[in-house]
Parts: C-alpha cells; structure tokens; sequence
C-alpha cells in the first residue's frame, strides 16, 4: 500500500499484573488505506477491542503499550502526541463509535445540545452553525431535523445507534472506529444502518475500521479482514478471499461455527 | 401428531390504558409438542418475549387462554400450579444476570431438586447434581463449588441449563439463549439444547432474532411482528418460500457473505421498509394455508 491512512506497527499490548502480564494484543500490523473498510474478526477475548481503543488513546491502566509499537495516522505516531494535540486528534481525525453505543447517549441532554457539545470543544463554530451542522448530519442518517430537540429515550435503538454516528461524522474523520456497532440491533436495522454508512464512506471517502465476530456480516461490508486469535493477526487478506479461500486452519473453524441459513439442520 | 403439552390459545396481551395502550401481543396462537423445538423469530419489540412471559405466567394474558396438557392453567388449583411451574422451566438471554453472584453453582442445582424433586434425598443429592453437571458437559469436581462470576459465559448458561433440566421439565421456553455468548461457544450451547430436546422428549420454544440459529434447532418457525404471528410453518419451507412481506424482509437482511453490500442485490430501499413494517403492523385475523402446514398471514398490499 503506497500511502496508508493508518498504519499500525508491531502493536504489543500488555494487560499489566500483580505477578504476571498479559499480553493482549501479540506484534500486530496492519494498515488501513484512505476510504477502505478494515475489519478485525475474532472471539472474545481475542484482543480486537483493545487494539480499538489503543488508536485512539482511549486505553487505560493496566493496559501498556509496549515501546516498539507505532501507529501512524497519515505519517504521525498517534502515541507521541501531547495532551493538547491528543484533543484536536480525537473526533476530528478518529472517531469512535462504541459497542451498544447507543447507551452512551447522555439522557437528559437534547440531541441537539450533544452535538454542540462535540462542534463547539473542536471547532469556532457559531451556535446557529452548529444547529446548522447538525441538521445536515441528521439528515444524512435519515432522521428528520426538528427531532434535535428531543431526548434520547424518544428514539428507537436503531436511530439513537444512527445518532450516535452522525455525531461521528459531524466533524469530517478520517478514520471511523466501529467496535461491534449493530450487535444490539435486529438484522434489518442493522442492514440499514451499515448500508448507510457504506454510502457515506462513498461519499465523503472516510476509512472504517470495523470489529465484529459475526464473520458473514464482515465479508458483506468490508474490503479487506484481519482474523485475531489470542492477540496475533493470524490471516489479513481480501474479504472475498477471506470467504472463498480461508487459509489459516482458525479461519476455517470460526466459519463453520456459524450456522447458516440455507445449509443444514441439526435435526 | 400428539397432544400439545403447552398451547397458547387466542393469547392478546396489552400494556397501559385508554390511547396509550400497547398491544404487545394480538391473539397469538402456537403448540408445543414433546421432542419438537418452535422458533419464534421476530424484531426486538415484535412481542417473542411477552409471549415466553406468559407461559411462565409471569403475565396474565388480557384475552384468550393458556393451556398446559388440554387443560386451562387460569382455572389450575394450587397443586396444579405447583406441577406447572415444575414443568415449564426457562433459559434466559443474560447467564451472567441469571445466577446470584453470592451463591456457588451446587446451591443452584440443590434449590430445584429440594423444591420439586423430593423423593430424592440426603447424599442422592448430590449425586444428582454431579448427573446434571454432566449431562451439560461440565466437569462436577472443577464447577460444584465454584461461584457463577468463576465461570465464562458459556459455562454459565450450561448451569442454567442444568438447572433447568433439574426439575424433569416438558417444556423449555429459551428466550435468546445464546446470543449474549461469543461465537465459538453458542453452537455448542445450540447442540446441547437440540440433543436435550431429543433424549428427553422435551418440548422447545425457541425465540431468537437470529433466523439462521432457528434454522439449524427448530423443525417449526413462527414469525412475529408488532405483536402477531405473520407467518408460520415448517422452518425449512418457511425459510425456503417465504410468502409474508415481513417474512422476506427479514430473510434478505440476514447477513450472507456471498452477497456485498456494494452489490445492487443486497440493497434495502428504505422506502420499501417503511411500506412493510407500516403494512405488517396492521392487525389482520385472516391466515391462509398456502402448501401443507404454511401459513401466512394476508396483508392489505399484495405480497411480491
């Protein structure tokens, strides 16, 4: 890849222990190009959620970053930024939609404010920009404008999960983290909601780094897949290879843990 | 084929009053037979878990009648009742919520075997048990003592099995069973609930979002939506020839790898969503059988 959006390098993450660690993330690299959909795949536990977290910063004690990784957004190792250039980098160039995020919603905030909440700390918006702003983004996830004045809780699963991505998108990211964005959701709303943000991507040409464990939902959407176990990246490849010509002997097992809709029955 | 163990017969269920009110479930009919697993797919919201609620008689139905072996449990005597709650026993989504925290796993298992078991007695106990902890493939010298936040998920909803099975029940009602638990171990859990089924002769029902997992479990599927059977079946025919709108809906949103979504194929018009779910939401009693034992509720647009 000649210019990657995000490359990560030899990622090692240690949970730290009163008398062992645990490695949780294993010498992981990958890259991701600008406007492609990455997705990592794995089991619980597998470590794909923390290497999430880590590209943006959101890691906590006892998770360390051990020294020799890096991971370069656009050439800049996003570990050696200062609190001040932390900031400006979260939202603006990675945003971050959580799992079951539609409970990180505040409940007794209008929508509308909670966008605000995001323009003002990142941009010099005026108030009526940002109302404007965040008409636009609305309107991008199918929800209509007057609802900025309601509450989360006025709102089905499915919208507050589509809210909760137009305010990723509100300041323009270049890469859009999704940690298990739809598992909470029934399979029509979920079709909805990723097809949407696969028509966005088009448009607007953000990266999407995509975890999830349903492995037939990641060849749909993704370009290319990481399969995780125990913290290493076992098999990185093309999402139709990753389907048609699994290599690794775990991709094989993790698909036929699914049972699918027109193969057999147990009966 | 034989006598329904349990019958939902006519069953409407209503939350709040005046033009508030909530119609969660609209006269829904289903059997369960011994040796048999019924699949209830639908939305969250379509009224699957109401109906688990009512079986257990965790909600009085507003209308229609519940019937466990032909008879009415709204007119069962006390003694009745106890042999109910006995029979029909429930395997809940979360098996991290449904274990106390403060209690070890062999307490779990004792507590039924004392309440409904009590020809067995004093060391039979924990004999028995031991016989449960393995029937779920759990290892009774490493589980019995240990306390439920000791175990993963999957281990966990395999006590909760145990301590379902431990009352000798007919009737298992499983509301999403598995879909709290990762991948790699929900086809076990799925396998372990089918060859119960089988070996004990117990009668399933099955509620589930996820239409591929009833496929692989159930030999009868119901589907829901806004509070009404829409379509029912054999789950092979049902999936295989869906005639309700609804039905389709939900079969062509169900994640296939061999589709993209960049593929004009796989995609969804909102537009045409909106007309099914606004269609689908309309009660309707009429059914029709279109091939033997597939019905499908009609709808006001013509389905295709």
């Amino acid at each position: 890849m000649n210019h990657p959006l995000l490359s990560v390098k030899n990622l090692t993450i240690d949970y730290i222990g009163d008398r062992k660690d645990f490695r949780a993330v294993d010498d992981v690299s990958f890259d991701i190009a600008p406007g492609e959909v990455f997705g990592l795949a794995g089991e619980s536990g597998c470590g794909k959620s923390t290497i999430a977290f880590a590209i943006s910063r959101l890691h906590k004690p006892p998770a360390l970053i051990r020294r020799q990784s890096k991971i370069l957004l656009n050439g800049r190792d996003v570990l050696d930024l200062t609190p001040q250039a932390l900031a400006a980098f979260r939202w603006r160039e990675v945003a971050m939609v959580f799992q079951s995020a539609m409970n990180s919603l505040n409940p007794v905030s209008r929508i509308g404010d909670q966008f605000h909440d995001v323009l003002m700390s990142h941009t010099t918006m005026t108030k009526a920009q940002a109302r404007e702003r965040a008409a636009e983004m609305l309107r991008l996830v199918d929800i209509s404008p007057d609802r900025l004045r309601d509450y989360p809780h006025q709102f089905s699963g499915g919208m507050r999960q589509r809210i909760v991505i137009a305010i990723c998108m509100a300041l323009d990211p270049k890469l859009v983290i999704m940690d298990e964005p739809t598992t909470a959701l029934d399979v029509v709303v979920q079709r909805e909601i990723l097809q949407r943000i696969n028509d966005l991507r088009r448009t607007f040409g953000f990266s999407v780094l995509f975890i999830t464990h349903d492995l037939g939902l990641m060849v749909q959407f993704c370009d290319r897949i990481g399969i995780m176990l125990a913290g290493r990246l076992v098999e990185e490849n093309a999402a139709e290879a990753i389907f048609q010509t699994p290599g690794h002997d775990y991709t094989k097992k993790l698909w036929s843990s699914f049972p699918s809709l027109h193969g057999g029955a147990l009966l | 084929m034989s006598q329904a163990i349990l019958t939902l017969d006519g069953v409407t269920k209503t939350f709040g009053h005046g033009p508030s009110t909530v119609h969660a479930t609209r006269s829904v009919s289903f059997s369960l037979h011994a040796g048999r697993a019924l699949a209830l797919v639908g939305e969250s919201g379509s009224g699957k878990t109401t109906c688990a609620r009512m079986a257990m008689r965790e909600y009085q139905p507003t209308a229609g009648q519940i019937l466990y072996k032909g008879k009415s449990i709204a007119e069962a005597g006390s003694s009745d009742i106890t042999d109910y709650r006995r029979a029909v026993q429930m395997i809940f989504q979360d098996p991290f919520a449904s274990l106390n925290p403060a209690h070890t796993i062999a307490y779990h298992l004792t507590r039924p075997l004392k309440l409904h078991r009590p020809e067995i007695k004093g060391g039979a106990i924990r004999a028995a048990v031991g016989d449960l902890l393995r029937q779920v493939q759990l290892d009774p010298d490493i589980v019995l003592g240990k306390y439920p936040h000791e175990l993963s998920g999957g281990q966990r909803q395999r006590v909760n099995i145990a301590r379902a099975l431990a009352t000798r029940p007919e009737v298992i009602v499983a509301d999403e069973p598995t879909s709290m638990l990762d991948v790699s171990v929900r086809l076990g859990i799925l396998n372990l609930l089918n060859k119960m089924k089988q070996e004990m002769k117990l009668a399933l029902l099955y509620i589930t979002h996820d239409i591929a997992t009833a496929r692989y479990i159930a030999e009868d599927i119901a589907v829901m939506y806004a509070g009404q059977i829409v379509e029912w079946g054999p789950t092979g025919r049902v999936i295989e020839n869906p005639i309700h709108p609804y039905t389709r809906l939900l079969l062509s949103a169900v994640p296939d790898p061999q589709i993209r979504f960049d593929d004009p194929r796989a995609r969804l018009r909102s537009r045409e969503v909106e007309n099914v779910r606004r269609g689908s939401g309309v009660p309707e009693s009429e059914a029709l059988e279109y091939e033997a034992g597939h019905f499908a509720r009609k709808l006001a647009m013509e389905p295709g």
